[in-house]
């Protein structure tokens, strides 16, 4: 696979002033005395996913052997369309704080949970009844109050306390939202309490005697409707940057050194005896593709930088929710649902075609 | 805009502004915090310490808002 990445046909061909061979060609009719028709079994020996580095709240994988449109599905599926559950409705008791009553309400809403989603159905509608199965509650009931003069412990040797050396719960975090079990959610639970997924998150300040006290109601959604639903903080992907070097005209040894510096970190290796410039193939991936290499006469013809058409590097950081390995299949599962739709709506408009009109009127898709 | 409130619960309808029979309302003075009663016509000026702005209460009822 690593010498296939060089078959010309899947470059996209990066120049000092503009890019060429964008598109793919193969397709049915392009190629002379060529089948490029779609075949799965084709398609599964191209097909390549690699986990190349994973950690507690990010991925990266490359995804290779597949068109754009795929990998570019997957990348919106993931920012919109895989649900999670936040913070929508906030009824306030009281609040005392300087901040407003709606930017508090806003921030709330974009705290994390660690909530499952799957446990959960999509409340229809605002109005509609809440249920155990629809929605999460929490509260939020905190009090800002002076340390009595004994408790107080001076960290630092400044002439002013910090506030919350003198302050009881002078900041309220995300780790203060308390979850109230409705119905069965104490056993459903019971494993994995709701929390957020971060406990640090700064929510408001406070001073003595001020006061919040309001209850939260967490329903499951997805990013299209609103960011805070959203189960990645980013998902990208970018193609495979690839050096090549002409084989017919080298870098000459005195400019190795110059050549080396026009890329990125690692990129390129000398010869240490011979002054002789190679690839460096697992650095190749971190090259920036800046075409600094094009600004000197000196080489010119000698390298030709590009990019494989089909070989995506993903970048995706989870807000926890999801595992990270887990992104990727949830979105899969999204978008196979979504063809399960287009195709029972094909089905029922070519059985309407061929025999009698099955239903009255247009082919009702759901919103899926 | 996002915020619906609820029924005052006891009070009736379409007399809450007044808050029922009760003629003196709760303020609280900008300056010094405390609480003064006062009457309609009164002078607007603090038992306490003379500053001449009060505060209006925080609602009792419930207010609701959508987290976005």
């Amino acid at each position: 696979m690593q010498s296939d990445i060089y078959n010309p046909r899947r470059h996209v061909g990066v120049h000092a002033e503009y890019i060429s061979d964008v598109s793919n060609r193969d397709f049915p009719g392009h190629y002379p005395d060529e089948d490029n028709s779609w075949n799965l079994d084709l398609f599964r020996k191209k097909l390549h996913v690699k986990v190349n580095e994973l950690s507690q709240r990010s991925i990266q994988f490359d995804l290779v052997g597949v068109d754009a449109s795929i990998a570019n599905a997957f990348r919106r599926i993931l920012i919109a369309e895989v649900p999670t559950i936040a913070i929508e409705h906030v009824y306030v008791w009281n609040n005392t704080s300087v901040i407003q009553d709606e930017v508090l309400a806003h921030r709330i809403g974009l705290v994390p949970l660690n909530v499952d989603p799957s446990y959960f159905e999509f409340k229809p509608d605002a109005q509609d009844q809440a249920t155990d199965r629809n929605t999460l509650v929490f509260k939020l009931d905190v009090t800002c109050t002076r340390k009595p003069k004994t408790a107080i412990v001076r960290g630092t040797k400044k002439a002013e306390p910090e506030p919350e050396e003198i302050y009881n719960h002078s900041i309220v975090t995300s780790g203060d939202l308390t979850w109230e079990p409705q119905g069965e959610q104490s056993e459903v639970f019971a494993s994995k309490p709701p929390r957020p997924t971060n406990e640090n998150i700064v929510l408001a300040k406070l001073r003595p005697g001020q006061e919040i006290s309001m209850e939260l109601h967490a329903i499951k959604g997805v990013g299209k409707e609103h960011a805070k639903w959203s189960p990645v903080a980013t998902a990208t992907y970018r193609l495979l940057p690839l050096v090549v070097l002409n084989p017919e005209k080298p870098v000459p040894p005195q400019y190795a050194e110059k050549f080396r510096k026009c890329f990125s970190p690692g990129v390129i290796d000398i010869d240490p005896v011979t002054k002789a410039v190679s690839v460096n193939e697992k650095n190749l991936r971190n090259e920036s593709m800046n075409r600094e290499v094009f600004r000197h006469k000196e080489f010119e013809g000698c390298v030709e930088l590009k990019r494989v058409r089909d070989f995506f590097i993903f970048n995706v950081e989870s807000e926890g929710t999801y595992a990270p390995e887990k992104l990727l299949p949830e979105s899969i599962k999204v978008l196979r649902q979504k063809i399960a739709t287009i195709r029972s709506a094909a089905e029922r408009l070519l059985a309407e075609i061929e025999g009698e009109p099955a239903v009255q009127g247009d082919v009702e898709m759901a919103d899926a | 805009m996002n915020q619906q409130q609820q029924p005052a619960t006891g009070s009736q309808p379409g007399a809450s502004f007044y808050m029922g029979q009760r003629l003196e309302m709760e303020y609280l003075c900008a300056d010094c915090g405390a609480k003064n009663e006062i009457r309609p016509r009164e002078p607007i000026r603090c038992r306490e310490c003379g500053h001449r702005i009060m505060y209006k209460k925080r609602t009792k009822r419930m207010v609701q808002f959508e987290a976005r």
